[in-house]
């Protein structure tokens, strides 16, 4: 195991850059998982680290190595695909069994080496298996196995959940966190989606046109989002982002001014963030820091709480209820957040204030 | 769509359809048939064109079996059309490979450069390639029967199309397995595209058994004829045995079937085998 150093990172692709600067060091052991919108320069990063693009500008570190014209086979890393990538003229033994290509050791310890991994994925009774054979969740563990046999430096999983279905999903990401504390392994895992994010990282990064916007554990990213992007990004159902003015160091927002407590003076537009979970439906006569006044547009019942879609002038904005007695639809409802629960950007710069 | 085609006007559609495809069908198999009635029929019999021989033998099967020249021309064809479909297999898909995985500068005009030779038929490329046999000493030997064919356009066009529907996180996976270049193309890409191997392995041998214009410019002396030419040379000399060209043609036929019905297993594992990705 190793851990990774990432410098001032740069990718071209003629002349438009795709990767702008990258700074990053992935600590050994650690799982990290980048995340951002589809394009965003994630998988083309990984694809550094791993050898398969040449880099247009600053340095990997694997180790203590500088690994920046090394071969991919050199780098000493494995590498999951989105498509699995198993090969389909082998079986699933001999899938496992070219992680050792290049390995020095002989037939027997490699076969065995091939059913640890196959019992340690639950793939020991399909090792004389065609991958035509398998389903979906199987063929990604051979995937996985033949990354794992042959202890790498690190592991690259470029949207290794993608191709699966919620249920299955759900599943891997279980089973790729607990292999994760069970190899103690160095990580770099590239996701589009929020929860795997959250789920499985140690440290989240979040990236955006090729830019790195902030990096964290994900209960820091969940509080403390340094930009609107992020607020928005990480947490499910997304973050509600409101417009106000600001006067007198009050919010002007619902039915009464909100005190701001901000270190710096406020800009003159202000967006208030508030997580669906923390905007709730006030009961009759009930008080809130921050209360709004508006319509019931859908109401959507989830078992354990209910969302509700609340029309305020033109904006949408998504609270919760109770699951008990929810609102009805197309009547007024009153809804309110704690000051606590309240994030502030620049609504110029959508920083964090 | 069924429901539609019920009416009787799709009925008359449907009969017009089945006669024209009758027609059809006789026309190619009628030749065939001839050629095995009259491989069965004695010399005497040959311009009576029944289709059952009033007595039917085997006895041309005798005289052209162990006519020595037929078992010589028939390993000529079998060598060269081996060998010629080996090559063909090995260096169109690599050509094919390359130019379908590896971004290098110039891809686009070797690309199109092979293309254009697919526009040049045989029999304009025949001179040249006498004249290129002839200052390099190979008129009259197997290279020069072979040569002309070891790589072909259109192969190379076959084998980079398909190339390039292997998806690249195979040749990525291997490459981070430690596969050295060569070893990706010949133990991932390849096997994955069995199918079009077998195609290309299909056509390259019939085109090569069947040869003739070349094969007869190329070749003079009669150990080196291929199957074809041989056997037109038993119509020339010997005011046309029918029954024996007959005879030899309907061997010649077999490996055809043979390669076919051997290769076409793997065209239908190869279908399977493509549909597999997730
Ligand atoms: N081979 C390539 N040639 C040109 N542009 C590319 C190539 N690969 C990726 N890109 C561009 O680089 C950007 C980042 O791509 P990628 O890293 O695949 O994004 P992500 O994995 O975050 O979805 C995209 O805008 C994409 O269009
Ligand atoms: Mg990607």
């Amino acid at each position: 195991m190793a851990g990774i150093a990432i410098q001032d990172l740069v990718k071209r692709y003629g002349a438009t850059q795709v990767v702008h600067g990258i700074d990053l060091t992935v600590q050994d052991g650690e799982f990290v998982v980048f995340v951002g919108p589809s394009g965003c320069g994630k998988s083309t990063t990984l694809r550094m680290i791993a050898g398969l693009e040449d880099i247009d500008g600053g340095e990997i570190r694997i180790g203590d190595r500088v690994v920046n014209r090394l071969e991919p086979k050199d780098r000493n890393i494995a590498m999951v695909f989105q498509n699995y990538a198993i090969y389909p003229h082998m079986s699933v033994g001999e899938n496992i069994a070219f992680g050792l290509y290049t390995s020095k050791l002989d037939k027997v310890a490699k076969r065995a080496k091939v059913e640890e991994v196959g019992r340690i994925l639950g793939l020991d009774a399909l090792l004389e298996r065609r991958p035509s054979a398998l389903s979906g969740g199987q063929r990604q563990r051979v995937a996985i196995g033949r990354a794992m046999v042959r202890d790498p430096a690190a592991f690259l999983f470029d949207e290794p959940l993608s191709n699966l279905d919620a249920q299955l999903r759900a599943q891997m990401r279980l089973e790729i966190k607990r292999l994760h504390q069970r190899l103690g392994a160095t990580i770099v895992y590239v996701t589009h989606d929020q929860v795997e994010a959250m789920t499985m990282a140690d440290r989240i990064v979040v990236m955006r046109d090729g830019r790195i916007l902030q990096v964290g554990s994900p209960m820091d990213l969940y509080e403390n989002p340094a930009d609107v992007f992020t607020a928005r990004f990480i947490g499910s159902p997304t973050m509600n982002i409101l417009p106000a003015g600001v006067s007198g160091g009050a919010l002007t927002l619902g039915e009464r001014p909100v005190r701001l407590a901000l270190a710096e003076p406020a800009p003159p537009r202000i967006l208030v963030g508030v997580r669906p979970q923390e905007l709730r439906v006030l009961g009759e006569g009930e008080q809130a820091d921050l209360a709004l006044a508006g319509i019931v547009a859908v109401v959507e019942p989830l078992g354990p709480e209910t969302f509700v879609h609340v029309e305020i002038g033109d904006q949408l904005v998504l609270a919760s209820a109770a699951a008990k007695n929810p609102p009805r639809v197309g009547g007024a409802v009153r809804i309110g957040a704690d000051v606590a629960a309240l994030k502030f950007f620049d609504a110029a710069t959508e920083r964090a204030l | 769509m069924s429901a539609a085609a019920v009416g009787p006007r799709a009925g008359f559609g449907r009969a017009v359809a089945w006669v024209l495809l009758l027609a059809g069908g006789l026309a190619m198999i009628l030749p065939l048939v001839f050629m095995f009635s009259t491989s069965l029929k004695d010399a005497s019999e040959v311009y009576d064109l029944r289709l059952l021989p009033a007595h039917p033998t085997l006895d041309n099967y005798v005289t052209v079996l162990s006519d020595g020249r037929f078992l010589r021309w028939f390993a000529n064809s079998m060598g060269v059309a081996v060998v010629v479909t080996l090559s063909n297999v090995f260096f169109d898909s690599l050509v094919g490979y390359t130019l379908a995985k590896f971004e290098f500068r110039g891809r686009y005009i070797v690309f199109l450069a092979i293309l254009s030779t697919l526009m040049i038929p045989t029999e304009m490329l025949v001179i040249p390639w006498y004249v290129m046999a002839r200052n390099f000493g190979w008129l009259d030997t197997y290279w020069g029967i072979m040569f002309p064919g070891m790589m072909t356009a259109f192969g190379t066009f076959l084998m980079k199309q398909f190339f390039e529907t292997v998806p690249n996180d195979f040749l990525e996976a291997a490459r981070v397995d430690g596969l050295n270049e060569f070893a990706i193309f010949w133990r991932i890409a390849l096997p994955l595209v069995t199918p079009a191997l077998s195609a290309l392995a299909i056509f390259t041998f019939l085109s090569n058994w069947t040869a003739f214009i070349w094969p007869l410019i190329v070749t003079t002396s009669k150990e080196l004829y291929t199957l074809p030419v041989g056997l037109s040379s038993f119509a020339v000399e010997q005011q046309i045995q029918w029954e024996l060209i007959m005879t030899g043609a309907a061997l010649a036929t077999l490996p055809t079937l043979l390669v076919f019905l051997v290769l076409q297993r793997y065209i239908v594992r190869g279908v399977v085998l493509a549909g597999l990705k997730g």
